[in-house]
């Protein structure tokens, strides 16, 4: 398992909000380490027995938390970041929608201080057995030895649930955030992988538009041994629209489904055609291995 | 931050307020204004067609009108195109300038660098993309941390590694300048001047781009206002096919589309219902499909994370009792409250599947099944 482990405690930013509380509930039914929650205002209240603070400073006060899960809607979403970043190590930001110009910065301050920093616009984590920061649907996923890293969110449910139903399970799966920059990217997620010893295989899924696939095939030719199977949805999309001449320019010929497809087998990686193909193939690996 | 784009007239607006020289200029909608703008200006004037598809030029939406005659004639003729399926409702006046020589700057987000990206060329007015394919040397770029204040002297430096001199170093550099400001302070996904001309009066952006993050419209009070109609719903892109596919999430809803391809049909729809649908947002997205006559049958791939099946399935009997046209219906329903939705739909009669690919195989049969009748 990567990042989500036995020693995680986390905190829910915005846990008395409308998506924060729904959330928190499923994460602690789950059986998530989820030791409190903020909500500036509300500090001394309860949630289904979390204790509620006014801010991560007073949280770190009376806990021991380590970890952040932001619910906070877009036009505060950079307080929150910084607010968990500059005292915490792992923050994952679920909210979606936030300014592009606000990520920068966040991002920018994340990587400077290797935080670990999950999202914008992710799903977020799971460790089957162990925990979610996240919105996933949790019984969909099965205790394993399969690493997932992907950029969508329902697709990865989609791939998830067919490793479960094949008789497998995940290490740790984890959504990097559908919006264009985002903290970890897949690089970075694939090295823990390759680091942790109870990850046997990884599967890497994306989608067309931007050139972090391509990046990634780079990244596992040179530094990955494990076997990784790629998903790539968005073969029969027509080409999408270009940011003028700068973004043609800048991206050139990737982020069609077919330039992704070809790094990656060029990288060593099985693509499948579909979902389905992908647990078949983490199989055979596991013969030929 | 998918981009709203703005016309060329409304960024040079922004950019006069900024500080950037522009042609003087007038927006018309009609032959008859075209012609009293081009007395107003003086000819020469560009006839210069406003539409956000890139590539105008090359299509064939700006001309040159010698005399307010010639401008009322041009604007007659581009009022009427249509360029790369986008209708010219409105056309830019301009005044011809008198080029000395023409630069082409910019400032992008570069994804894959997490930073903004300027680019600055001394081979402007040409096509660019041409440029940095055959000549990249003729490019200079340099990215901004988004957290060190861009400061006048960084964009002169710019201006002077670019290749000019002199005088134009800090004509260059306010203007680079400029560009970044209005990059930060109008959420832009870009900025783009190209060209842009010196003339004897110094330097004016003869072109204008702006792009601005969807997602900051929020705070850009100035900006909302030009957004035309409503805000969009779905993301929903109609293709050429004929089997309608809908799904919660661009990942799924594109995997949908790849797997019936796989089984030899064609997608007539991309709509993505996000994250959390309610029971009306799939009754809209359904009837959205429905009322475009190209589609014979509907492929509904969800898998509820945020999203519950049984407001899917609820939103689906509503519309079934509903629709003015109604073409059958492949449901593929699992996921958060997935028995629930499930039942709901047993109890009204509706199949449904729990696999995408064995959904995307029946309708696939089944549009095959109705075409074999025809």
């Amino acid at each position: 398992m990567i990042i989500l482990d036995e020693n995680t405690k986390c905190v829910v930013q915005g846990i008395t909000g409308k998506q924060g509380s729904f959330h928190t509930q499923s994460m602690l039914e789950y059986g998530t380490n989820i030791v409190a929650g903020t909500s500036p205002g509300k500090g001394g209240q309860n949630f289904q027995g979390v204790p509620v603070y006014n801010s991560i400073e007073e949280t770190l006060e009376e806990t021991e938390v380590n970890a952040s899960v932001i619910f906070i809607p877009a036009p505060f979403a950079k307080d929150a970041a910084f607010e968990a970043l500059s005292q915490l190590d792992t923050v994952v930001v679920i909210t979606e929608h936030i300014p592009i110009h606000d990520t920068l910065e966040i991002v920018a301050y994340a990587r400077e201080n290797n935080k670990i920093l999950i999202g914008p616009n992710t799903p977020g984590i799971i460790t089957p057995g162990i925990g979610k920061l996240g919105i996933m649907p949790a019984h969909i996923f099965n205790p394993g030895d399969v690493g997932i890293v992907s950029r969508s969110g329902t697709l990865t449910y989609e791939v998830a649930s067919q490793i479960t139903q094949a008789g497998m399970g995940q290490s740790t799966c984890l959504g990097i955030g559908g919006d264009p920059v985002v903290g970890l990217d897949y690089s970075d997620i694939l090295q823990r992988f390759q680091d942790d010893p109870e990850t046997r295989a990884m599967v890497m899924i994306g989608e067309i538009g931007g050139n972090a696939e391509e990046k990634a095939a780079e990244f596992i030719a040179a530094n990955i041994d494990k076997p990784v199977v790629a998903y790539i949805a968005g073969v029969t999309a027509p080409p999408g629209k270009r940011m003028g001449h700068a973004g043609a320019i800048i991206e050139g010929d990737s982020g069609t489904a077919q330039s992704k497809k070809t790094a990656l087998e060029n990288a060593g990686v099985k693509v499948a055609d579909r979902p389905s193909q992908i647990s078949e193939l983490i199989k055979k690996l596991y013969k030929s291995s | 931050m998918i981009g709203m784009k703005i016309y060329e007239y409304q960024a040079k607006e922004i950019f006069k307020q900024e500080g950037i020289a522009i042609p003087r200029s007038k927006m018309v909608k009609n032959a008859t204004d075209a012609r009293q703008a081009a007395e107003e200006i003086g000819a020469p004037v560009a006839v210069k067609s406003q539409v956000l598809v890139g590539g105008r030029g090359k299509a064939g939406g700006i001309k040159f009108a010698n005399n307010p005659e010639e401008a009322y004639e041009a604007a007659q003729k581009l009022l009427k195109m249509d360029i790369k399926g986008e209708m010219v409702y409105k056309l830019l006046i301009e005044e011809k300038l008198a080029i000395e020589s023409e630069y082409y700057i910019s400032v992008a987000l570069d994804r894959s660098a997490r930073q903004a990206l300027i680019m600055a060329s001394t081979a402007g007015g040409v096509d660019i993309e041409e440029v940095a394919l055959r000549n990249p040397e003729q490019i200079f770029k340099v990215h901004v941390d988004p957290r060190q204040e861009f400061l006048p002297f960084l964009a002169r430096d710019i201006a002077r590694k670019m290749g000019v001199e002199g005088p134009l170093i800090p004509a260059l550099g306010a203007v680079i300048f400029k560009i970044y400001r209005i990059f930060q302070k109008y959420d832009a996904n870009l900025v783009e001047i190209n060209p842009l001309v010196a003339t004897s009066d110094g330097l004016v952006a003869a072109d204008a781009k702006l792009d601005v993050d969807d997602d900051s419209l929020y705070r850009q009070k100035k900006l909302i206002h030009l957004q035309e109609g409503p805000m969009d719903e779905f993301a929903y892109v109609e293709l050429d096919g004929d089997i309608a596919v809908i799904g919660n999430g661009a990942g799924l809803t594109l995997s949908g589309m790849d797997m019936l391809q796989i089984y030899g049909g064609k997608p007539a729809t991309f709509l993505d219902i996000g994250g959390g649908a309610s029971q009306q947002n799939i009754a809209r997205a359904l009837n959205l499909v429905l009322s475009n006559p190209q589609v014979k049958v509907v492929f509904l791939n969800v898998l509820g994370g945020i999203t519950r099946a049984d407001d899917v399935a609820m939103g689906i009997i509503d519309v079934m009792s509903r629709a003015e046209r109604m073409v059958p219906l492949v449901i593929r329903l699992t996921g958060t409250n997935e028995e629930e939705g499930q039942r709901i739909l047993k109890k009204a009669g509706v199949s449904f599947e729990t696999s995408m690919e064995a959904a995307a195989q029946k309708a696939v049969e089944i549009l095959d099944g109705i075409e074999s009748k025809n």
